[in-house]
């Protein structure tokens, strides 16, 4: 990654102003504001600074495990007839793509002088990976997660526990995601100076969508080398990854958007079925509107009140996608497609029986599209295996009766 | 000139507005309560609008938003509530909410819905100040409804210059960074912050919101500005028995 990365994709990337086409902003009360201003103003000179990039890729090499492997599946290559690669984002230290993020955001923290970290987390993924970072850098960390996602994934808060970060339920609305990111704003309204706020996927207001997306971007950096070393080109024809805020998927994405040739696809939650009412498809389901700092596309009713979306995945269960997914949507350079709770369990066992990689139910989605595409044996296809199903096992063991 | 601007023009003595969320603890109690806070001598008041994910917020208002919510609440019943208002509240009256649910309704025809049901302004604030500027700053003027933005002890000088620059009625003055509900925190800092606002000779008045709930509060709010805004406090006390009877008590127990 270099400074020129800044204008890597005029079309696609964020524009002066903070936005994506019509997406994007800082919709923020002003309690808000000077933080997000700070960052807005800072972000790129400290992040393209030389230290900062070498204790960055010192980081991801030596503590996360980067770069990750890109690994040819052929047994899932065969079923499918066609050449398909995963990109095993699972294999990272605390078991996702989540900690490029964080790590690139300790970083910042570190030289905006805060002491204290404050994140939200749904599945507990992101969680743990702030909590990780907190530990390697000696800050104060506390996580906000829903009430009913702690009691659902005990074992990441028992992580997140033992790293030293406080874990304080969100008891507000739906006592999910959407609320737990809620109430990490509303600490960090209540403690201006001395907290950066981790955002853990591609939304938010100006300038996390972007900066998330920058950490995120080794995923494809690192794609399109390994891509040149085994095949002879840096570009696949498909790159697949499932999106709920869209982090991974932007991570996957980043570096292809400008190769017109290349097709993105991005795979959704539709939970119980697209129009079964419980469903987190937001593409087909939502309308524009503003929902935790930008505007973007949002499941809501007609008075613009959200509403509560529903996947299998805790991941996945976000009434949003990031601003720049929105775009892509919008624009038509990448497809956004959905699978159901039972299509995305089937893959996940499939994609454990043929390769023995236990993906997390999020990354299922992904490989579960597979099923719905039609190949004539010349494409090469990436898939972003963006986490290990290790968390996951429970809600396996329920569905298959293991 | 809409009520609020003559309001600040004509009334020398400390101004007290109350908040509180239309549809709480009823769907039809809105108009009720408007009525009551001006029978009990408020100066004007400001009647939120109910939006899901309220993230200014702090715990009371969550909760009489949600309630709101389930009570049926949306902005189109608002409005048809609100065409009575005029016959039984003749003071200022203002909107606060979030901007997701003005998006959806449109931002010309809330405000044209606002200057047709008689709100003289509207406080909303995760709009912000740029988009206000670029793209809806037209409506609100012509439609006389003044847009109502808010300082913390954080927005710098050269912000609540803008700031005044694009208002006309009053600034909201955050008594510290918090979400609602929080008590005042009387500090050297919040005085040097009140003292630094007050020498900037601002063209528009100041009001104090954000933790204002008793007499003494209120005083020291009045002190530095034009007056306070109640919001948490009312709202908790909508909770309480006979509360509708009781408004003019708690009026007086905060401006006696």
């Amino acid at each position: 990654m270099n400074r020129d990365f800044i204008i890597s994709s005029v079309k696609w990337g964020v524009n002066p102003k903070g936005y994506y086409g019509d997406f994007g902003g800082a919709y923020i009360p002003e309690m808000l504001y000077p933080n997000v201003e700070q960052l807005r103003q800072q972000y790129l000179d400290i992040i393209y600074e030389q230290g900062f990039q070498e204790e960055f890729h010192m980081l991801l090499k030596d503590y996360v495990g980067r770069p990750s492997p890109l690994f040819h599946a052929e047994r899932l290559s065969a079923k499918y007839g066609t050449t398909i690669y995963l990109k095993r984002e699972d294999l990272n230290h605390t078991g996702a793509h989540k900690i490029n993020n964080t790590v690139g955001q300790i970083l910042l923290a570190e030289r905006l002088g805060k002491k204290r970290i404050i994140a939200e987390t749904g599945a507990g993924q992101h969680g743990v990976a702030t909590a990780t970072v907190c530990a390697l850098k000696g800050l104060e960390c506390i996580i906000y997660m829903g009430e009913v996602d702690i009691e659902r994934q005990a074992p990441n808060v028992a992580r997140m526990k033992m790293m030293g970060a406080k874990v304080v339920p969100a008891v507000s609305g739906s006592k999910t995601l959407k609320d737990a990111t809620n109430e990490a704003m509303r600490d960090w309204i209540n403690n201006p100076i001395d907290t950066h706020y981790i955002i853990g996927s591609v939304v938010g207001p100006h300038p996390y969508p972007d900066m998330v997306a920058r950490f995120q971007s080794v995923i494809s950096e690192e794609t399109k080398k390994q891509l040149l070393e085994k095949t002879g080109s840096e570009n696949p024809d498909i790159v697949m990854a499932c999106v709920g805020g869209g982090s991974n998927a932007m991570g996957m994405f980043y570096h292809f958007l400008d190769d017109q040739d290349v097709r993105l696809i991005a795979v959704e939650a539709a939970g119980l079925g697209v129009y079964s009412g419980e469903s987190a498809a937001t593409t087909i389901l939502g309308k524009e509107g503003v929902l935790h700092g930008s505007r973007s596309i949002l499941m809501q009713n007609d008075d613009g009140q959200v509403i509560e979306p529903y996947s299998i995945s805790a991941g996945l269960d976000y009434p949003g996608i990031g601003p720049q997914h929105a775009h892509l949507f919008k624009q038509n350079r990448a497809e956004y497609v959905s699978i159901t709770d039972d299509e995305a369990m089937q893959a996940g066992r499939l994609c454990s029986e043929l390769e023995g990689i236990i993906p997390a139910i999020e990354t299922a989605h992904a490989l579960a599209y597979l099923e719905k595409m039609i190949f004539t044996g010349k494409e090469s296809v990436v898939i972003c295996l963006s986490g290990r199903g290790d968390k996951d096992l429970d809600t396996y063991m329920n569905y298959f009766n293991l | 000139m809409n009520r609020l601007n003559e309001l600040f023009q004509n009334k020398k003595e400390p101004l007290l507005s109350i908040y509180f969320t239309a549809g709480y603890p009823d769907l039809n109690s809105t108009l009720d309560i408007a009525e009551a806070i001006e029978k009990a001598g408020a100066d004007f008041m400001e009647i939120g609008f109910p939006y899901s994910d309220p993230l200014a917020d702090g715990p009371v208002i969550q909760n009489s938003s949600q309630k709101a919510l389930q009570n049926g609440m949306n902005l189109k019943i608002l409005f048809e509530q609100l065409k009575e208002l005029r016959k039984r509240v003749s003071i200022p009256v203002l909107l606060m909410g979030y901007v997701n649910p003005v998006l959806q309704y449109g931002v010309k025809n809330f405000c044209d819905s606002c200057a047709a049901v008689g709100v003289d302004g509207v406080i909303v604030p995760d709009l912000p100040m740029v988009e206000y500027e670029e793209l809806y700053k037209d409506n609100f003027i012509s439609n006389n409804i003044s847009n109502i933005f808010l300082v913390t002890p954080q927005t710098s000088e050269e912000r609540i210059r803008k700031i005044d620059d694009l208002s006309n009625g009053f600034i909201y003055l955050l008594s510290s960074s918090s979400t609602t509900g929080k008590n005042l925190t009387v500090s050297n800092e919040a005085d040097a912050y009140f003292s630094r606002i007050r020498e900037m000779n601002l063209k528009n008045p100041t009001m104090i919101g954000f933790g204002i709930s008793d007499q003494k509060s209120f005083n020291k709010a009045a002190e530095y500005t034009r007056g306070a805004i109640v919001g948490s406090a009312f709202v908790k006390f909508l909770d309480t028995e006979n509360a509708l009877q009781r408004i003019p008590e708690f009026i007086k127990s905060i401006r006696p």
